[in-house]
C-alpha cells in the first residue's frame, strides 16, 4: 500500500519543533490554517459507485473525509451541469461527460500525477482492450477521455496527457432472462421482440441507453446495420424507434422501467421474462431465490463506464488531496470491492491483492468457483462449480459492441423517444 | 382614508404571499417557456420554438386527449361513488355521531401516503397477484387477466381510489346543509324517490359537485406519478411530458408544456363555473 503524500514533506518539516520556529518566518499562513487530515471532499454520482464503504476506507487510509451523495443519472447530469460549486469530485458516466464537459465545470487532470496511469486498461486510453481488438461504437470512453490542455473544452482524439475522467467502474450489459419461465436457450438480442414473449418483455425508459438496446435488437433482427449505432442519423432514429413503436402497439411490452427497483420487481414477480437489465439487479432477483440469468448474446454487449472528474474550483491542498484520492482509488482496494460485485476496475491487476484466488478466478478469469462466492456485503452470489455469465474479463469486455452514447441528434432522439413512450 | 389604509393593510399579507408564491413563479415559467435550450444549458431568448414544436406535434394532441380521457372517466366514476357515499351518509344515517364516525372512516386510507396506496395495487393486480390467483382458484378464469395491471384500467382504478374522497367531502358538506323540510315537502307533493333526488337534491348539491369536480379534474390532469407507475410507463399524460423534459434538462420546453396545461385547466374550470355561481351558493 503506497503512502499518500499530500504536501507531506512540508508537513513533516512543520511538525518538527525547529521547523515550526523557522516557519514563522515564512509567509505561509495556509499551511498553518489547514491540515490535510481535516480535508473534506464532496463527491456525488450514481448509486453504483458512491458507496459509504469507500468513504470509510479512504478516511482510514488517507484521513480524507469524503462526503458522498448518490443520485440518479438525470440528477447527476443536472447537478454537474448547473451547480459547479456544490461538489469537488463528480463521479459521472462517460456519456454524461459529453454533456457536462462543455459547460466548463470540470478541470482536466494531469496524467503525470496519476501513478498508475500506464496500468489503466486500454479501452480508456486507446479504445482498444488488447492491441488487436476493435473499437466499439457509441460514446467509447477514450473519445471523451482526453482534452488538448487544462483549459480546453473540446475532446482530443488520442492520449494527450490531460484526462477528463479517471475510469472507476464499468461493465458489459446484456439482457436479463427468467430461464424457468422461458425454458429454452436465448442467444440473440432479437429475442426481445420475439412474439413468443408478447406482453412479457420490457426495456428501460432512459433514452440514451434504451436507444442502444434498440439498435442491438434491430441489427440482430437483420433489419439494418448501422454505420455507427452511437451516432444515428434522423432517418435511422425514426426507423429504430418505429420498429419498437410497432412492437409496442402490438402489445409486446409489459412495462418500461426507469429505476433499479422497478426492473427487479418486474422480473421477480414474473410480469416480465426478458428485459434489458443491470447486473446488480440480476443479483437482487437471484437473492430472492428466483432464477435469473444475465444472458450473454451473440451480438455482444452494450457497455458503460463511469469515472471521477474534478471540479473546476478545486485548487491548492484540496486538489492535492483529490489526486491522492484518485491514486488511492487505483491502488486496488476499491477495485477489489467493485469487482466482487461483478463490475470492473480501471486497473484490474491491483484488485488481485484484495481478492482471494477463488474470487479472482471467478470474477476476472472466468473460472469455475471452488468455494461459494460472496459479494462485499456477504450475500452469496454463486455456488462452487458455477462460472460467471459471459466468462472472463477479456471475453466479456472484448465482446463489447457499443457504448452508451450521446448522439449529435440527441435532442431529436429524445423527442422521438417521448413519442415512443406516448404511443 | 384610514379605513381605506386599514383595508389595504389587512389584505397585504395574503396579497404578498400570493405574489411571491403564485404570481411570481407563474410569471417565471411563462418567460422561461420562450427561452431556448441546448444539451446542457438554457439561454434567454424570445422565440416560439417550444410552442411551435408542442402545438405542431401529433403526440401532443394524443397526449392531451389521453389526459382529458383520464380526467373524464375518473370524474364520472368518482362522482358516482362520491355522490352515493355522501347521500348515504347525509340522508340514511340518522344520528349525527354515526355520521361523523362513518365520515372519519372514509378518511382512514388517507393516513397513508398517496404513493404507498397507489403502489400497493401493483402486487394485488399483477399477473401472479392476489386478484388473479383468487379468480383462478374460484374457477372464474383459466389464465391470468393481463389487463388488470399496466393498463388504462389500473391507471383509472388508482385515480378513483386516490381521489374519490375529494368528491365525497364537498358533496357531503352541501348535502348536510339542505333543509330536510324541502324533502318532506317533495314527498308530500307526491314526488317519487327518484323525482326528489333529481329535482330537489341534485340541484341543491350542485355547488358541492362543482367543487369536487374542480378538485378531481385538476388533480388528475396534473398527476404524472400515478400514470407512470400504474401503466408501467406505457401510457403518458401531459404531466409525464413535463417530467420527461425536466429529467432531460429541457426546462424551456417543460415550461411551455406547463403553460399550455395551465391554460387548459383554467379553461376547464371557467367552463365549470358557468354552470354554477359558487360564490352565491357558498
Amino acid at each position: 500500500m503506497a503512502k499518500p503524500k499530500v504536501g507531506y514533506t512540508r508537513r513533516s518539516l512543520l511538525a518538527s519543533g525547529a521547523a515550526v520556529m523557522g516557519a514563522s518566518a515564512f509567509p505561509a499562513p495556509m499551511l498553518w490554517a489547514q491540515d490535510t487530515k481535516n480535508i473534506t471532499l464532496r463527491q456525488f454520482g450514481t448509486g453504483v459507485s458512491n458507496l459509504n464503504e469507500v468513504a470509510q476506507k479512504v478516511k482510514e487510509d488517507l484521513g480524507i473525509t469524503l462526503e458522498m451523495t448518490a443520485l440518479d443519472s438525470d440528477s447527476v447530469t443536472q447537478r454537474a451541469a448547473t451547480q459547479p460549486d456544490s461538489f469537488d469530485i463528480a463521479d459521472i458516466e462517460y456519456w454524461i461527460c459529453k454533456k457536462v464537459w462543455p459547460t466548463g465545470n470540470l478541470q482536466a487532470m494531469d496524467v503525470s500525477r496519476i501513478k498508475r496511469y500506464d496500468q489503466i486498461v486500454g479501452i480508456f486510453r486507446s479504445g482498444k482492450l488488447t492491441p488487436e481488438s476493435e473499437i466499439a461504437q457509441g460514446t467509447a470512453p477514450h473519445t471523451v477521455g482526453f482534452v488538448e490542455g487544462p483549459e480546453s473544452t473540446s475532446f482530443a482524439d488520442s492520449e494527450t496527457g490531460w484526462m477528463t475522467l479517471i475510469p472507476t467502474i464499468y461493465n458489459a450489459d446484456t439482457l436479463g432472462i427468467r430461464p424457468d419461465l422461458i425454458g429454452r436457450p436465448i442467444s440473440k438480442w432479437s429475442e426481445l421482440l420475439n412474439p413468443e414473449f408478447k406482453g412479457k418483455a420490457s426495456i428501460l425508459d432512459i433514452s440514451s441507453i434504451g436507444i442502444m438496446d434498440m439498435a442491438m435488437v434491430v441489427e440482430s433482427m437483420g433489419e439494418y446495420t448501422y454505420p455507427d449505432k452511437g451516432n444515428m442519423t434522423r432517418e435511422e432514429i425514426d426507423m429504430t424507434i418505429g420498429i419498437f413503436t410497432e412492437a409496442k402497439k402490438n402489445g409486446q411490452f409489459r412495462a418500461f422501467w426507469k429505476t433499479f427497483d422497478e426492473s427487479v420487481n418486474l422480473m421477480a414477480s414474473g410480469e416480465v421474462v426478458i428485459q434489458s437489465m443491470w447486473s446488480p439487479a440480476i443479483t437482487a432477483v437471484k437473492s430472492r431465490g428466483i432464477p435469473c440469468v444475465y444472458q450473454p448474446l451473440e451480438e455482444g454487449y452494450r457497455s458503460w463506464g463511469g469515472g471521477i472528474g474534478l471540479s473546476k474550483s478545486l485548487s491548492g491542498m484540496e486538489l492535492d488531496a483529490a489526486y491522492d484520492y484518485i491514486n488511492w482509488y487505483l491502488d486496488g482496494w476499491v477495485g477489489g470491492f467493485l469487482m466482487r460485485q461483478g463490475y470492473y476496475s480501471a486497473v484490474p491487476e491491483t484488485s488481485k491483492d484484495y481478492m482471494s484466488e477463488n474470487e479472482w478466478g471467478y470474477w476476472f478469469e472466468g473460472k469455475e468457483a471452488v468455494e461459494p462466492i460472496a459479494n462485499p456485503f456477504g450475500d452469496v452470489m454463486a455456488q462452487p462449480g458455477e462460472i460467471r455469465d459471459g466468462g472472463s474479463f477479456y471475453d466479456r469486455m472484448g465482446a463489447v459492441a457499443c457504448w452508451n452514447a450521446v448522439m449529435d441528434e440527441n435532442q431529436y432522439m429524445v423527442r422521438k423517444w417521448n413519442e415512443f413512450i406516448a404511443a | 382614508m384610514t379605513r381605506n389604509l386599514v383595508g389595504w393593510l389587512q389584505a397585504a399579507p395574503l396579497a404578498l404571499v400570493l405574489l411571491c408564491f403564485l404570481a411570481a413563479p407563474i410569471a417565471m415559467i411563462v418567460s422561461v417557456s420562450f427561452w431556448g435550450a441546448t444539451e446542457y444549458s438554457i439561454y434567454p431568448a424570445f422565440q416560439f420554438d417550444n410552442y411551435e414544436f408542442l402545438l405542431g406535434s401529433e403526440v401532443t394532441r394524443r397526449v392531451f386527449f389521453a389526459t382529458f380521457r383520464y380526467a373524464a372517466i375518473t370524474w364520472a366514476l368518482t362522482l358516482l361513488i362520491g355522490f352515493t357515499v355522501a347521500y348515504f351518509l347525509a340522508f340514511h344515517i340518522r344520528s349525527q355521531t354515526w355520521q361523523i364516525a362513518l365520515f372519519l372512516v372514509c378518511t382512514i386510507p388517507f393516513w397513508t401516503s398517496n404513493i404507498i396506496r397507489m403502489i400497493s395495487w401493483i402486487p394485488f393486480l399483477g399477473r401472479n397477484g392476489i386478484a388473479n390467483s383468487a379468480l383462478m382458484d374460484w374457477g372464474v378464469i383459466d389464465a391470468p387477466l393481463e389487463w388488470l395491471l399496466y393498463s388504462d384500467f389500473s391507471v383509472i382504478l388508482a385515480f378513483v381510489h386516490l381521489y374519490t374522497l375529494f368528491m365525497v367531502v364537498p358533496i357531503f358538506n352541501t348535502m348536510m346543509r339542505i333543509d330536510k323540510s324541502l324533502i318532506e315537502a317533495a314527498y308530500d307533493a307526491g314526488a317519487t324517490g327518484w323525482q326528489t333526488l333529481w329535482h330537489v337534491i341534485v340541484p341543491l348539491t350542485k355547488p358541492g359537485i362543482m367543487i369536487g369536480t374542480i378538485f378531481v379534474v385538476t388533480l388528475v390532469m396534473g398527476d404524472f406519478i400515478t400514470v407512470r407507475f400504474m401503466s408501467g410507463s406505457q401510457r403518458a399524460n401531459v404531466g409525464r411530458l413535463i417530467s420527461n423534459d425536466i429529467g432531460l434538462l429541457q426546462y424551456p420546453s417543460a415550461a411551455a408544456t406547463a403553460v399550455v396545461l395551465l391554460c387548459t385547466v383554467l379553461i376547464v374550470i371557467a367552463i365549470l363555473l358557468r354552470f354554477v355561481n359558487i360564490r352565491k351558493e357558498l
